[in-house]
């Protein structure tokens, strides 16, 4: 395996890619008991549409959800409980452009990365088991419609985008996961479970040699070909509604507001695309901003009130919001903040010491061994490294920052959804 | 694993450091401990955020977040905990290993000091807490207040610790109540504040590359001023060996809700007259904390009722609860479920794989929370409080050794105490 070092951040990588296509990255970390090793599939909810054969395949939402939740199954019994009586913790999660399963254990390692690599390749569905797990992710989308921020998430986005997947939630919806059956969830398996559409990642005090044996001698599969995705349909820059409210018991008015940003992001790009948002939205409000400090000290924000930015599945999107009794004064308040920076009033202080936090936070998050393997597997998609985000972070400019809030951070850009108490 | 040095820095001041290079970020807490009251229940949740607001020399957040920026993204959060009936509020740091900085700014010191200011120096004005910052944190704890009802398993789990624990100072929230947030003002929080500092025990944690005795010196140095001439007040969770007789008490609720919230509270009695920390942690994963557990596999797995399950046991208290979100008319039937598997284990059904499923699951949860920072921090404050002596590796050897029958022994002292269900509108059929 090849070794590349970092010392900037104190990081080593071992990586290798198998003759059937299965790329490899093993962190070391010594004196640490607790491994984590980590199965990505390049194909998460938004990959609704794409060729099997010489067929298109127009797949019901929560289809890559409904098959993360039934790999575990298998001939002899439930992967998860073997996991469990081994002490290990499994799990599993769906994004919009990424399924991923994983196994944290201090012991038996060897064991354990055998029976991740033979559940994910080796695909049981029976209709007793299917019809089962429908009630099941039926009650996690029931808890999901229960809360107001995954409730607020999907209607600001049903806002901003016309035909984009990130309109339905990850899960599904109700309707859509009645039309889910075990020949539907082999398809996809077949599509999109193939040594070169996955990415291993192994962090821990661990031998990187024995992983990559492991990996070859287990994961069946011949390199194939990438299977062919329906593009995204292309969306205006423009929110398709400006404006939606809803109603429901909570305890004080919520709201979250959006704009989209550059799609089609990749590689090391997107990276600093991703870091240059962040920094916009920091300075703009960010809880050491002035605007932060000064909406706070109103009692017009909580802490509840933030900001986020997602590139996922071809789009990338700006959101920002919290609890407030005035949404719409919170809204244009940023509005404000970001025309006054963006027309040239900007302290270069301001933002040297706001990209030292960024490069605080870019170290700090190398602590979580979840992160580092889930930032691997993205980069290892989209390619890029991610143990150069630090490097990245220098070459960001405040004319960058400019640009950004100058471009983005535009009334008739922004969407917003507030949910309000019923009574 | 390192192993953890213990200092007394004063009447009351306890410091738990780590020396360790394992992490990318060094970690300072500061935990106040005091007793969960219904009159001052409010008056600790607003303390810390307000405190956090502002320091006679950085008198507001502005100035703060400049001086944290200056530590490449050094945070100090304000905590507010509740451990039984002991309410933990103070101060949790952490920061950048300075190894992967381009510059030695001496976060460590820098942050030590700083937390120090925000514990003994506040922004006053005429010798009292701001009321400004009194006024928007009171508020914010209103809003905090009201919006437990927007999760809405957290609102039922809150609601049946009220409910099961009437009278009880353990049935609080760690907010309180909108009554007694109201109740905080300029006058009566900043009167708590010098009896709180000059009171409560303070436990503090370090866990990074520095060395302890520095640690030890810069923690002495930040709380020089900490007034600790009079009585130091140690709470405690009052226990009860005493459990009620017959059938359990409900109550049903209704919200605008798509789904079911079901809670079963349950009393460990005689179980804590001697307990068996250990034992506890075995069992909770075998009856419903695991992916092995009873529950787990027959609610979820058997008879697909939930997507969620779990139960836990407070330990601090000497509770259990089983708490599952489910379909309006399945309440009966989940409930019926709930208790087979403790029947279950109370007549000695358990598999050895079961058993050892348990045990070697508990150990790697130990593990792993001794390998992140947050988790070591956790440990500490929650082995000071039970006054334990057992660190991690002790307590995983104790697990392996907890038998069948012991567990068997447990299920048998527990019966349930309370049920609740949070249910829809308009629906008849709980």
């Amino acid at each position: 395996m090849r070794l590349k070092e970092y010392p900037r951040v104190g990081e080593q990588v071992y990586t290798d890619e198998l003759p059937n296509g299965l790329r490899i990255a093993v962190v070391p970390k010594r004196g640490f008991r607790k491994k984590l090793l980590f199965l990505a599939v390049n194909y998460g909810g938004a990959d609704r549409c794409f060729r099997l054969g010489i067929d298109w395949l127009d797949t019901p939402a929560g289809t890559a959800h409904f098959l993360e939740h039934r790999m575990f199954e298998q001939p002899e019994g439930d992967a998860m409980t073997v996991f469990s009586q081994r002490g290990a913790m499994a799990n599993a999660f769906t994004s919009p452009d990424m399924t991923a399963y994983y196994v944290e254990c201090s012991e038996d390692l060897e064991e354990n990365l055998k029976l991740l690599l033979k559940f994910v390749s080796e695909p049981y569905f029976t209709l007793e088991q299917v019809e089962r797990e429908r009630r099941i992710i039926a009650q996690e989308i029931r808890m999901m419609e229960d809360d107001p921020e995954d409730l607020l998430y999907y209607t600001l986005f049903r806002s901003l985008y016309a035909r984009s997947p990130l309109r339905e939630p990850v899960a599904g919806n109700r309707e859509s996961i009645e039309l889910v059956t075990p020949e539907l969830l082999y398809d996809c398996h077949r599509a999109f479970y193939t040594p070169s559409n996955m990415c291993l990642v192994a962090v821990g005090d661990i031998d990187q040699n024995k992983v990559r044996d492991i990996a070859e001698s287990t994961l069946p599969g011949v390199n194939a070909p990438a299977v062919e995705r329906r593009k995204p349909a292309s969306e205006s820059p423009l929110p398709e509604n400006v404006r939606q409210e809803l109603t429901l018991d909570v305890g004080a008015p919520m709201f979250l507001a959006g704009a989209k940003t550059r799609p089609g992001l990749a590689g090391r790009e997107s990276v600093k695309f991703e870091l240059t948002a962040s920094l916009a939205l920091s300075m703009v409000m960010g809880a050491a901003s002035p605007l932060y400090c000064s909406l706070y000290s109103q009692g017009l924000i909580n802490e509840t009130f933030g900001y986020d930015f997602e590139n996922t599945a071809g789009f990338s999107t700006l959101t920002f919001g919290g609890e407030t009794k005035d949404p719409g004064l919170v809204a244009l308040r940023v509005m404000e903040e970001a025309e006054r920076l963006s027309s040239g009033d900007m302290d270069p202080r301001f933002f040297a010491r706001r990209k030292k936090t960024a490069y605080g936070g870019a170290i700090r998050a190398l602590n979580s061994f979840d992160n580092i393997c889930y930032n691997i597997s993205a980069a290892c998609f989209s390619g890029y490294d991610y143990f150069e985000t630090a490097d990245v972070i220098d070459s960001v400019t405040p004319e960058d920052v400019r640009a950004f809030i100058a471009q983005y951070l535009q009334p008739e850009r922004t969407a917003i959804a507030v949910i309000r108490n019923k009574t | 694993m390192e192993r953890a040095e213990s200092f007394e820095l004063d009447r009351g001041v306890h410091l738990t450091a780590i020396r360790t290079e394992r992490f990318k970020t060094g970690c300072v807490s500061l935990g106040l401990l005091v007793p969960l009251t219904r009159r001052t229940v409010s008056l600790n949740a607003t303390l810390p955020y307000v405190l956090r607001r502002g320091t006679a020399r950085l008198p507001d957040m502005e100035s703060i977040a400049a001086e944290l920026d200056g530590l490449y993204g050094a945070r100090i959060e304000p905590t507010l905990r509740k451990k039984g009936e002991i309410q933990i509020i103070g101060f949790y740091a952490d920061f950048p290993d300075e190894a992967f900085l381009p510059e030695r700014p001496d976060i460590l010191g820098r942050v030590t000091s700083l937390m120090g200011e925000m514990l003994l120096s506040p922004a006053t004005r005429g010798g009292r807490l701001r009321a400004d910052f009194v006024a928007t944190e009171r508020q914010n704890l209103l809003d905090d207040i009201n919006a437990e009802i927007n999760d809405k398993r957290g609102y039922a789990e809150k609601r049946v610790r009220e409910l099961m624990f009437r009278g009880e100072s353990y049935g609080l929230s760690k907010l309180g109540t909108s009554a007694s947030a109201e109740k905080v003002s300029q006058i009566t929080l900043t009167r708590h504040y010098r009896e709180v500092i000059s009171t409560a025990p303070v436990e503090i944690f370090y866990c990074g590359p520095e060395d302890p005795g520095r640690v030890e010196r810069l923690m002495r140095e930040a709380l020089a001023g900490l007034p600790r001439a009079g009585e130091i007040v140690y709470p405690a969770t009052h226990v009860s060996f005493e459990r009620r007789s017959g059938a359990p008490r409900r109550v049903t609720e209704r919200m605008d809700v798509t789904q079911g919230r079901l809670i079963v509270g349950y009393r460990l009695g005689e179980i804590m007259r001697e307990p068996n920390y250990a034992r506890f942690l075995v069992f909770n994963a075998l009856f419903g904390d695991s992916a092995t557990s009873k529950l787990y596999l027959s609610l979820r797995e058997r008879l697909s009722l939930c997507y969620y399950v779990g139960s836990w046991i407070d330990r601090h208290k000497g509770a259990m609860f089983v708490s599952c979100g489910i379909d309006f008319d399945k309440a009966g039937e989940a409930e019926a479920e709930i208790s087979a598997g403790l029947q279950a284990i109370a007549r000695g059904e358990i598999e050895d794989w079961e058993l050892e499923g348990a045990r070697r699951e508990v150990i790697g949860a130990l593990y792993s929370a001794a390998d992140e920072v947050a988790g070591l921090e956790g440990q500490s404050l929650e082995s000071a409080i039970l006054g334990l002596g057992v660190g991690p590796e002790e307590l995983a050897a104790l697990a392996s050794e907890v038998t069948a029958e012991e567990l068997r022994d447990m299920a048998a002292g527990l019966r349930p105490d309370f049920v609740y269900f949070l249910t829809g509108e308009g629906n008849n059929e709980a």
